[in-house]
């Protein structure tokens, strides 16, 4: 029963009109006319039987790729491990600029310069060097925490903050896990960061660590609703999970982009959605988790050295993914705004890039301009300004629909 | 044949491998003199005392109870919010009688007070003077 509901169902568009530019990636690799012959067309035809959709113009592009790599190495394990790390070559660069970038927004923001030496030009080496600081520093676990959980905690952290990644499309060529439940899936693995942080917590066994940890649980799990809420409305409109095909269905100008479908609960949903998602990365003003003037650090109070770097690099990989999830869902994607005007596989690379690091712009905005709310505050917008929005929403999407139908 | 979801598992072994890549140099690279006030709980400079690991606020259960019930509310939305389209208005009723089930669940929680985080303390009935019995408020006043 589930599984039939949850089959990406067929939708059988593979009209050239809509997918304009792309037809002329088809051929990127130079495939040949007889697939047959090469591995790569070996694994085109396991997937065309996987999938009960036809295959269209966008999945070719997207197995160019792979077939790319197949031809190479000629192991799948191989070549979807070398895919994996896609993803990473991303998150690390990403992590160490957006470090520095908020330290210089927030210096210019109180009307500062913020790091100007390290490196010559406005201090860009700065957390460069904070890293390598950080790599050399010791490795203290308290006498009275928990050892074992104390180290697994940022594994789990990270692995789950990072496993998100599976499913978001950076471009049309490039999907980590073709999962036909993507969205469902993003919000599922990303609750898993949860269980790292009360494990951190716990495991020190230090009251700063312990309350962030429960702060921090309790805030995310209530969050979670609205963002699940926002999601739906989404889902309602697109009628499917994957994210690639919900990219698909907003190609075009950028009015096609979800966040001007059926006005106003789209963009509701976004603002409900964005809301939710700062609480679920412990953002200001949803960092009482980690509120530094009452907290010390929260529930990485006890961690220092590289088990910190890595805890705060999963917190900026977790930023990135909610607005990564935001401008597929809600932007269009990796879609050009201009129609087929400068898209591209490549070029939907930048513009699924410049979209997240907009979404990462306001929620820096946002910390240096907003101060803290209580916790009971936090659960007022919780539970009794967002939720009701997004019933509204959820409602409002499904009278609409139905009624234009 | 590696399934989508292997894939998805190489996501989660390449982040593991990550964090053991990054723990390994760094052990290959620090120092290690650990003394006992080292490696003491941080309590802002204070000589710790007590553990941490004790009964906790019964605020976070009931949220996460709470969240329990809409979560699984939510699960079940996302496989009909896939189809209800070509279902039609029965499907929408349906899942709106299911959802007005919840809500009013929902409104008798928020009534009850359990969505605040400081519950409003329940009322304590004040016998009026003249009863016999003392004034609640003037005997507080002289225990405070």
């Amino acid at each position: 029963m589930l599984g039939e509901v949850l089959r990406k169902p067929d939708k059988g568009k593979s009209s050239g009109v809509l997918f304009g530019d792309h037809e002329r990636y088809v051929d990127w690799d130079g495939r040949s006319e007889d697939p047959q012959g090469s591995p790569g067309g070996a694994l085109r035809r396991e997937l065309e039987a996987g999938h009960s959709s036809p295959i269209t113009e966008y999945t070719i592009t997207q197995t160019a790729m792979k077939e790319l790599l197949l031809g190479i190495f000629e192991n799948p394990v191989i070549v979807y491990t070398l895919l994996a790390l896609v993803p990473l070559i991303f998150v690390i660069p990403f992590a160490l600029f957006a470090v520095w970038w908020e330290r210089k927004i927030s210096a210019h923001m109180q009307d500062r310069l913020g790091p100007m030496r390290t490196g010559g030009w406005h201090g860009w080496a700065q957390t460069i060097a904070d890293i390598l600081k950080l790599i050399q520093k010791e490795d203290i676990i308290p006498s009275a925490a928990d050892r074992r959980l104390f180290k697994l905690a940022p594994y789990i952290v990270f692995a789950g903050s990072y496993a998100a990644y599976a499913a978001i499309p950076f471009s049309a060529a490039y999907i980590g896990s073709e999962i036909n439940i993507g969205l469902f899936y993003v919000i599922a693995i990303s609750s898993i960061v949860v269980v790292g942080l009360l494990m951190a917590g716990w495991a020190s066994n230090n009251k700063w660590s312990l309350f962030g940890a429960m702060r921090s649980a309790a805030q995310i799990v209530s969050y979670e609703i609205p963002i699940a809420l926002g999601l739906l409305a989404v889902v309602m409109v697109a009628g499917t999970f994957d994210l690639q095909e919900i990219n698909r269905m907003q190609s075009g100008w950028f009015w096609n982009w979800f966040m001007f479908q059926k006005f106003p609960f789209l963009f509701l949903a976004m603002i409900v959605y964005f809301v939710a998602s700062l609480a679920e990365v412990n953002r200001t003003p949803f960092d009482i988790p980690e509120a530094e003037s009452e907290l010390v650090g929260g529930y990485h109070t006890e961690y220092g050295g590289m088990r910190f770097a890595l805890l705060f690099l999963s917190e900026y990989a977790n930023m990135f993914a909610v607005s990564a999830v935001a401008s597929t869902v809600f932007l269009g994607g990796w879609n050009s705004p201009f129609g087929s005007f400068l898209s591209g596989p490549v070029l939907g690379f930048f513009w699924f890039l410049a979209k997240g690091m907009a979404f990462i712009f306001v929620q820096m905005w946002l910390r240096w301009t907003l101060p803290r709310l209580r916790v009971d505050q936090l659960m007022y917008v919780g539970w009794k300004v967002l939720i009701p929005f997004g019933f509204v929403i959820v409602f409002g999407v499904g009278i609409w629909t139905l009624a234009v139908r | 044949m590696l399934t989508e979801f292997g894939r998805v598992l190489i996501f989660l072994i390449v982040g593991a491998l990550f964090v053991a890549v990054g723990l390994i140099t760094a052990w290959l690279l620090r120092p290690n003199r650990p003394y006992p006030s080292k490696l003491a709980t941080y309590e802002c400079g204070e000589t710790p005392f007590g553990d941490t690991h004790i009964r906790f606020n019964i605020r976070f259960y009931v949220v996460a109870l709470i969240f329990l019930i809409f979560d699984v509310e939510v699960v079940f939305l996302f496989p009909w919010a896939t189809v209800y389209k070509g279902l039609g208005w029965p499907a929408f009723i349906e899942m709106a009688v299911f959802l007005v089930i919840l809500l009013v669940g929902y409104a008798y929680v928020w009534r009850k007070g359990d969505l605040d985080w400081d519950k409003p303390a329940p009322s304590i009935p004040r016998y009026a003077a003249g009863t016999g019995v003392h004034e609640e408020a003037h005997q507080d006043g002289i225990e405070a």
